[in-house]
């Protein structure tokens, strides 16, 4: 075992964490922990662009990009943060500029934008440009300029390390912590995989940006790699997950495949047709049409295919017809997810229309945070020390649905906040807090006990049998039967995956055995997202029960609060918010109990959500 | 498996509308594990998978360890090949396993899959990074500029961007560096991808780093030791005429223009 000491920690090498990076290293000693090489992410897959009301091409303004992205969340975003994000918006993207960011330019020589979906002028007047971009590799320019940036500081990075526990001085899972009362996060411990060795990382301030979780489904446009582990471990370490039932379909995924196909395709004008050749967002959406907000495209393209008028030989997908632009104006402002039709389909975009189908994408919940980045540990008490940024958190700034070219801002802005403010309370700190008495245990005894466990069912067969009742029961469209079965099979798989054991018993480069434990996240994370789906009786956003298909502001205008705890602990969540969601899910050796917290209402009160 | 007909005067039955087809294919894996019997040695061992019509060759080894052998070792990420964590030799050839397509390496004979060339193997197919990324460090892969930074954006011409466009499409796999012979033979040479990502500065009209740059791919190990074999261009997954960009950073040393 190896201890470092460090003010800074950060865990996730992406976007978010990166940028934190460049803010802490400068002013404290800081490390970056990441599972991959940094330029490995998978903020690297974004395409489309990072919003941002520069107002470079026609009249745009923050307020009416804040509203776009409260609405867009169906009304459950913190609309405090909502306009911190479209505020700060424009210094993140000229930040990048700054940095070397290659942006596509204007005849004028200035950033270029484009128009995105939900994103509009007037607040839902028309389409607005406001989408700042490189080509449709928007993600990846992101990626590698923060990396160049990194380089350039000399930032610490220790590539392919898993951090697989986090350090508390206090156990919220058992001990009855009081309003107010200190917690203080203390370390990370990480298993570096080329030597299989443990590290302890002790920190005065440790930043989560640890991405994801779309491998809970089958079909995603997620890397392997995104497995939830830092809302796992946040979660297991009895820390709550806010808003987990949110998660975004992606509309134009490659059919069959899940590999992400720009909503720029539909920004520069691409369009979404059924079997009979129909342009059926005129129905949906009679305003903005194809560029309307995820969650509704979505629904409409899986109706679609339901009613019957899927395309293709099993009808089960709808086609995204490019054939009408230029072959030249594709080249320019799309050509990677063109390619993507053509390497993995077989599909010439120029004069064929594109397979597509939703892709998981997105998990609009997470670590809950407030808007310096702080985690909370319960409705409104912090952890201090630590901090969460990016996909991994929720600030909330999405809300139940996020829209396209915001989280790309969300890790740029919040990843900011959250490297700041990190660093100036390490600053704060003198001493670093003691760590527990043998901070490694817990994860020795995981790994010894997976690595050491004889001939069990394998891994790949549990996890595939995870995402494949996630696909089936809990994706565009849900109903508490489908949440229930569920629930019912990944309890069963929980089971399984007790018996679950690797072939690979070595020390080096065992990515069976890691495997193994992100499979352990997932079933976690895919546990919380359907106990929180089955208590919210409406339909908000990403979230929608054809059981209860309307919206009810008056019993869920509420975010999720969702808390592991040990079956003897009490019921009360947070109880801050007597009366709703005392939901819980006993489930023998622990319980899962959903608590609440209010959303921040100041500027916009609730409305019919219509395009 | 072989098919037993029932009936054998029957027509074989048509596949089911929208089937995907699916084929045997056998891939032959160089494998290396110091903590195995083998030792230091590396061999070669055989699998053979079902495969579909649209699975690559990443789809062909998750199968395998997912099936077979759960020590098989690679890296991965997204698997549509941005991420570059999976450049291998595929027959002979670097490419990105997910982006490399079973039915175009001709799965009728075994595929051949080896770690990538010129960079020390850790374990299977994974090799050690850190010499790749190393070079890629030492040219100053960051923008450099003087003088007071503007209140807006830097501008810059439509046809200034579009200048450097193609090399900043580079994922950093080092696919190109390690199918090149000059840098299998003299593990000093910076490499392809390095010299991509100075270019990638170079020729950014916003960017003051180029004279600093050329200066160090000057170096006896810098960009004359290019050998002109095109190996580098032929292996870029992302299209990047990576030999181009070599050919105009030598120019740009010896005019000093760009």
């Amino acid at each position: 075992m190896q201890t470092h000491q460090y003010d800074v920690v950060i865990v996730g090498a992406g976007g978010a964490g990166m940028r934190a990076a460049l803010e802490a290293s400068g002013e404290v000693r800081t490390a970056v922990i990441s599972k991959l090489y940094p330029t490995r992410s998978h903020t690297g897959a974004a395409q489309g662009g990072m919003a941002a009301a520069l107002a470079n091409v026609e009249d745009d303004n923050w307020e009416w990009h804040t509203f776009d992205t409260v609405k867009g969340g169906d009304y459950l975003v913190d609309q405090d943060a909502a306009e911190i994000l479209a505020k700060e918006a424009i210094d993140s993207v000229l930040d990048l500029e700054k940095m070397g960011l290659p942006f596509n330019r204007t005849p004028e020589g200035r950033i270029d934008q484009r128009r995105f979906g939900g994103h509009t002028r007037e607040h839902g007047q028309a389409a607005v440009r406001r989408a700042c971009y490189a080509a449709d590799r928007t993600g990846h320019m992101i990626l590698q300029t923060l990396y160049q940036n990194c380089v350039k500081q000399n930032v610490e990075f220790y590539n392919e390390f898993y951090v697989l526990d986090l350090l508390t001085d206090h156990d919220l899972t058992t001990e009855d912590i009081g309003d107010g009362a200190e917690v203080n996060a203390t370390g990370v411990v990480a298993y570096d995989l080329a030597s299989g060795e443990i590290h302890v990382f002790q920190a005065k301030a440790i930043i989560f940006a640890t991405g994801g979780a779309g491998k809970i489904f089958k079909t995603t446009s997620n890397a392997h790699t995104l497995t939830g582990d830092g809302m796992a471990l946040a979660y297991r370490r009895g820390l709550p997950l806010e808003d987990m039932e949110f998660f975004q379909f992606h509309p134009t995924g490659l059919a069959g495949l899940g590999i992400l196909l720009s909503e720029a395709a539909r920004g520069e004008g691409g369009i979404l047709r059924n079997s009979d050749g129909e342009r059926f967002m005129e129905r949906y959406a009679p305003t903005i049409k194809d560029l309307a907000p995820r969650d509704i495209v979505a629904r409409s393209m899986a109706n679609e295919v339901r009613e019957g008028r899927g395309a293709g030989p099993n009808k089960d997908y709808v086609l995204l017809d490019l054939t009408h632009l230029e072959p030249a104006h594709i080249d320019a402002k799309l050509p990677d997810i063109t390619e993507f039709a053509r390497t993995y389909l077989g599909i010439e975009p120029y004069t064929e229309p594109v397979p597509v189908y939703p892709t998981a994408h997105y998990a609009m919940g997470g670590v809950p945070t407030n808007v310096s980045g702080e985690v909370l540990r319960d409705s409104h008490n912090v952890v201090k020390g630590l901090y969460a940024a990016g996909e991994v958190a929720c600030v909330s700034v999405h809300g139940s649905n996020r829209l396209g070219t915001n989280s790309l801002l969300d890790i740029n802005v919040f990843g900011k906040r959250a490297g700041r403010s990190a660093a100036a309370y390490a600053k704060t700190v003198d001493q670093h807090a003691e760590l527990p008495a043998d901070p490694t245990a817990r994860v020795e005894a995981q790994l010894t006990e997976m690595r050491d466990r004889p001939d069990g069912e394998r891994v790949a067969e549990v996890r595939k049998a995870l995402q494949e009742t996630m696909d089936a029961n809990a994706q565009v469209f849900r109903t508490g039967e489908s949440l229930g079965q569920a629930l019912s099979d990944i309890r069963e798989l929980q089971k399984r995956y007790a018996n679950v054991s690797v072939q690979d018993k070595g020390k080096l480069f065992n990515t069976d055995l890691l495997e193994a434990i992100e499979l352990g996240f997932l079933l976690d994370i895919a546990e919380v997202t359907v106990v929180a789906a089955i208590n919210r009786k409406e339909s908000r956003g990403g979230h929608y029960r054809e059981d209860f298909p309307e919206r009810d502001d008056a019993n869920y205008m509420l975010h999720t609060m969702a808390y592991r705890r040990p079956t003897s602990a009490p019921d009360a969540g947070d109880g801050h918010v007597a009366g709703y969601f005392d939901h819980v899910e006993d489930f023998g050796d622990y319980k899962v109990v959903l608590g609440s917290k209010p959303v921040t209402q100041t500027r916009y009160e609730p409305m019919e959500r219509k395009y | 498996m072989t098919a037993v007909l029932e009936n054998p005067a029957t027509e074989s039955p048509k596949p089911e509308v929208g089937a995907v087809p699916s084929f045997e294919v056998t891939l032959r894996v160089r494998r290396y594990n110091p903590e195995s019997e083998h030792g230091e040695e590396s061999v070669w061992d055989e699998f053979t998978v079902t495969a579909h019509g649209t699975d690559r060759v990443l789809d062909a080894l998750h199968k395998i360890k997912w099936e077979q052998d759960g020590s098989l070792t690679f890296r991965r990420s997204c698997a549509h090949g941005v991420c570059g964590s999976d450049a291998m030799r595929i027959n002979g050839r670097n490419r990105l396993a997910c982006k490399t397509l079973l039915k175009d390496v001709n799965p009728d004979k075994p595929i051949t899959v080896e770690p990538i060339k010129g960079l020390p193997v850790v374990k299977d197919l994974v090799v050690d990074m850190e010499p790749f990324f190393a070079s890629y460090r030492e040219i100053m892969p960051f923008l450099i500029t003087s003088g007071n930074e503007p209140t807006r954006e830097r501008l810059q011409s439509a046809a200034d961007r579009e200048r450097f466009d193609d090399t900043t499409k580079c994922i950093l796999c080092a696919a190109c560096t390690s199918s090149c012979p000059v840098f299998w033979n003299d593990g000093q040479y910076f490499g392809p991808a390095a010299i991509v990502n100075a270019h990638r500065f170079i020729f950014d009209s916003r960017d003051e780093g180029g004279t600093q740059r050329l200066e160090i791919l000057n170096d006896k190990e810098g960009v004359w030791r290019c050998r002109t074999t095109f190996n580098c261009t032929e292996a870029c997954p992302r299209g990047i005429e990576v030999t181009k960009a070599i050919q105009e950073v030598k120019r740009a040393m010896i005019t000093r223009a760009f």
